[in-house]
C-alpha cells in the first residue's frame, strides 16, 4: 500500500503488517527477506519510516504495569503520548518531556529521542527511559538499558528504529499537582532580544520562541517567547481531544509569501504588551496544533518537510543570524517557526540535540526548495550543526556523516546485533547507514 | 459496576469497547483466540481502571465448548449485565467462490458460531429476565452484493437472527442489539484504500457504548451509514443487479 510521513513526500508502496502480538513480530521476521522498518503513529517527516517492508505498532498499544509510588510505567511500544497522558494526568502524573504534538507512540519517541520545551532543564525523551525492550533481526528479545546492554541501548535511543523493532518501555513520569501551566509571553523585536531573553531565563523549566522568518533588516528573528512552568493551584484534568481536521489538501497556492506574512504580522501583534502572565492548561501550552487533526493537508498535495537544525553555541548569534537572513531573503515562509535553546548532548549515537540553539521551519515542497535547503546545510555544517533526522527528508549522506560523528560507531552496533542489512528505511539508505 | 463479557475481545473494535468499559470501572471477561495479546490486554485494562479483568481462550469455532467456556464466564463475573460478541473475520471473496470449503469454514467463523453463542446466552439472560445482549453484525449483510456476498451473507443470517431473538426476549426485559458498523480502520480491512467513509475503531465504540445505554435495536455506525443503507436497500433489484458494488 502506499505510505508517507506526515510531510507527505516522498509517498511509497510499502508492504505494511500490522502485528496484533508481539509472537507476531517474530513471525513476520523469520521470513522476510526484504528491508524493514518499525512505524508508529507515522509523524516523522519524512522518510525515516519507510522501507519494503513496514512494521506498524499500532496494535502493540498496551500498559503493562504502573507504579504509583514512583511513576514507573512500563508499556507497549505503540502506546501514544496521548494515551499515557489521558489515563496518568488525573492521577497526577505527566510526560517527563514531550515534543510538540502528543500523537506519537513510545517507540517513536524512542527512535528519534525527541525533545521538548525543557530540553535545557531535563534533557531528551530517552534520559527517562530506564529499559526498554526490542527485538532483533535474529527474532530474539532483548532488554537494554544505560547499564545492561547499554551500547545497544545509546544505539536504539535516537536510532532511527535501526537497531530492531522496540517492543516495550519503562518511563519515568513525572508527579504534578495541577494540569495547568503558567506562562510567560515576552515579546522580542529581534534575534539579540530573542537570545537574551533565553539567556536570562534558562533556570525557568519550559521555553520556546515563536520566531517571524519573514521579517527582515532590523527586525530580523522578531519572536514571542513563551516560558512556562507546573503550577501547583488548580485541577488535575485532561483536556479535551476535540479538534477539527482538515480532511483533504488545500490548494498549494494558498500558503504563499504574502499569507504567511500576514500571519506572523497578526501572531506578533496579538500580544500588545511586552509581557504578559497566564494560566493555561497544558493542551494549548504544549500542543497548539494537535487541535487542528491533518494540519499537514494545508501544504497542498506536493507536502512540506521541516527543516530543524541545531547550532552549536560556539556559532553564536552570527550563525543563526546568517541563516535566518538567508531565509527572509528568500522569501520561502513558514508558519510558526520554532528556536528553542538546547541544553547538553546525552550519550546516545544519534540523538539530535547538542547544547546552543535549534530551529526549526516548515517550507512547502516545490521546484528549488531542495537545492535552496542544500545551501542551508552547507552554513549549517560550517558552523558545526546538523539536522535532526525525524524531521529531514533530503540531507545527503556526505552532510550527515560529517554531523554525526558517531556513525560509524552506530553501524558497529548494528552490525554486531545482526540489524545490517534487515532494518533499514529510505532515509538510511539516503545517508549512507 | 457492570459486569460485562467480551467474545473476540481482541478484535480492534472490541478492544476499544473494552477500554472504554475499563474506564468507567467495570467488571470484564474476556475471551479470544490468541493468549498473549489476551493477557497483555488484561493487565493494560486493569490499568485502565476495570475493577476486575479474567480471560480464557477460545476457538469460536469449536462449538461444543461454548457452553463450557460461557459457563465459566459467568461463574467469575458473577453473572451478566452486558455481552458482547465482536469475533470475525473478513473472507476473500474470489476464494470463497471457487472453494466451498473456504466458504463453510467462513459462514462457521461469521455466522453459525455466534449463533451457538446467543442460543446458550439468550436462554442465560431469558431465565435472568436481564441483560444487554450486542453483537457486531454488518452494513455488509443488509444486501447482497457480488464483491462480497459471502461475507454478507453470514452477516445477514446473524441480523436475521437477532431479529427474530429481540423479538422473542422482548418480555423478559433483554435488550439485543445488532450493530452495523460500515468501514472501519483494522486489521482487518489493513488492505484497503481508506478514505472519508472509514471510521477509527475508536469512533465505533464510543458509539457502542452510547448504542447501549439508549437501548438501540439496531445501530449503524457512523450514522450516515443508515442512510447509505436506505439508498441500497431501496434500488430495484433490475436495476442494482447491473451494478458493480
Amino acid at each position: 500500500m502506499l505510505l508517507a510521513g506526515w510531510g507527505k513526500y516522498p509517498v511509497i508502496d510499502v508492504d505494511l503488517k500490522t502485528p496484533k502480538s508481539i509472537e507476531a513480530i517474530g513471525e513476520i521476521l523469520s521470513h522476510q527477506a526484504t528491508t524493514t522498518i518499525a512505524r508508529g503513529m507515522g509523524r516523522s517527516y519524512g522518510d525515516s519510516s519507510l522501507a519494503q517492508q513496514v512494521i506498524s505498532s499500532q496494535y502493540l498499544d498496551h500498559f503493562l504495569s504502573f507504579d504509583t509510588e514512583n511513576g514507573l510505567l512500563r508499556c507497549r511500544a505503540g502506546v501514544s503520548l496521548n494515551e499515557i497522558l489521558r489515563l496518568f494526568v488525573p492521577k497526577g502524573w505527566f510526560l517527563p518531556v514531550t515534543p510538540g504534538t502528543k500523537y506519537i507512540s513510545i517507540g517513536g519517541a524512542i527512535a528519534a529521542d525527541v525533545h521538548g520545551k525543557n530540553h535545557h532543564c531535563h534533557g531528551t525523551f530517552c534520559d527517562h527511559i530506564r529499559s526498554l525492550q526490542l527485538i532483533l533481526a535474529s527474532g530474539e528479545t532483548i532488554a537494554c538499558s544505560a547499564e545492561e546492554n547499554k551500547n545497544l541501548f545509546h544505539a536504539t535511543c535516537g536510532g532511527m528504529g535501526l537497531t530492531g523493532i522496540i517492543t516495550e518501555a519503562v518511563i519515568k513520569l513525572k508527579p504534578i499537582t495541577s494540569s495547568h501551566i503558567m506562562e510567560t509571553t515576552y515579546k522580542a523585536s529581534n534575534l539579540d532580544e530573542a537570545f537574551n531573553l533565553f539567556e536570562q531565563h534558562e533556570q525557568v523549566t519550559y521555553s520556546v520562541a515563536w520566531i517571524d522568518c519573514l521579517a527582515r533588516g532590523e527586525k530580523l528573528g522578531r519572536s514571542l517567547i513563551m516560558l512556562g512552568e507546573h503550577t501547583s493551584a488548580g485541577k488535575l484534568i485532561t483536556g479535551s481531544n476535540k479538534a477539527i481536521t482538515i480532511p483533504i489538501d488545500l490548494p498549494g497556492w494558498l500558503l504563499n509569501k504574502y499569507s504567511i506574512q500576514t500571519f506572523n504580522f497578526l501572531y506578533y501583534n496579538r500580544l500588545r504588551q511586552n509581557k504578559r502572565e497566564h494560566t493555561i492548561h497544558y493542551e494549548p501550552f504544549f500542543y497548539p496544533l494537535d487541535t487542528i487533526h491533518q494540519w499537514n493537508n494545508i501544504y497542498g498535495k506536493n507536502g512540506f518537510t521541516q527543516y530543524q537544525f541545531v547550532l552549536p553555541t560556539s556559532a553564536g548569534r552570527e550563525g543563526m543570524k546568517t541563516i535566518l537572513k538567508k531565509i527572509a531573503d528568500s522569501g520561502r515562509g513558514s508558519f510558526l517557526a520554532v528556536l528553542k535553546a538546547f541544553g547538553p548532548e546525552n550519550n546516545n549515537y544519534l540523538s539530535f540535540p547538542i547544547k546552543g540553539y535549534t530551529l526549526a521551519l516548515d517550507f512547502k515542497i516545490d521546484k528549488g526548495l531542495f537545492s535552496f535547503l542544500d545551501e542551508l546545510d552547507a552554513i549549517v555544517l560550517d558552523h558545526g550543526g546538523r539536522l535532526y533526522l525525524a524531521k529531514d527528508v533530503r540531507m545527503n549522506e556526505k552532510t550527515f556523516k560529517k554531523s554525526y560523528p558517531l556513525w560509524a560507531s552506530f553501524q558497529e552496533v548494528r552490525q554486531h546485533y545482526g540489524a545490517i542489512p534487515i532494518f533499514s528505511s529510505k532515509q538510511a539508505q539516503r545517508i549512507g547507514l | 459496576m457492570k459486569k460485562i463479557l467480551i467474545i473476540g475481545a481482541t478484535s480492534a473494535i472490541a478492544e476499544a469497547v473494552a477500554r472504554l468499559f475499563a474506564k468507567q470501572g467495570n467488571r470484564l471477561y474476556l475471551l479470544a483466540r490468541n493468549k498473549e495479546r489476551l493477557t497483555a490486554m488484561a493487565t493494560d485494562l486493569t490499568i485502565r481502571g476495570a475493577e476486575a479483568v479474567n480471560y480464557a481462550s477460545i476457538d469460536v469455532n469449536n462449538f461444543y465448548d461454548h457452553s463450557l467456556l460461557l459457563n465459566e464466564a459467568i461463574e467469575k463475573l458473577d453473572g451478566i449485565d452486558i455481552v458482547l460478541i465482536a469475533h470475525g473475520t473478513l473472507p476473500s471473496q474470489k476464494i470463497c467462490e471457487n472453494d466451498f470449503g473456504t466458504t463453510l469454514k467462513e459462514f462457521n467463523t461469521n455466522g453459525l458460531s455466534t449463533l451457538s453463542l446467543l442460543t446458550h446466552l439468550a436462554n442465560y439472560m431469558e431465565s435472568k429476565n436481564h441483560g444487554t445482549i450486542a453483537v457486531i453484525s454488518s452494513v455488509a449483510g443488509d444486501r447482497g452484493r457480488q464483491s462480497n456476498y459471502i461475507y454478507g451473507a453470514a452477516k445477514g443470517m446473524v441480523t436475521i437472527f437477532l431479529q427474530g431473538l429481540r423479538n422473542r426476549l422482548q418480555n423478559s426485559g433483554v435488550q439485543v442489539m445488532t450493530i452495523k458498523p460500515g468501514f472501519v480502520d483494522t486489521p482487518m480491512t489493513v488492505d484497503f484504500k481508506k478514505g472519508l467513509l472509514w471510521a477509527s475503531p475508536d469512533q465505533v465504540a464510543s458509539d457502542i457504548i452510547k448504542g447501549i445505554d439508549k437501548k438501540c435495536d439496531t445501530l449503524y455506525t457512523p450514522f450516515f451509514w443508515r442512510y447509505i443503507m436506505l439508498i441500497i436497500k431501496a434500488i430495484p433489484e433490475n436495476i442494482f443487479k447491473k451494478l458493480s458494488l
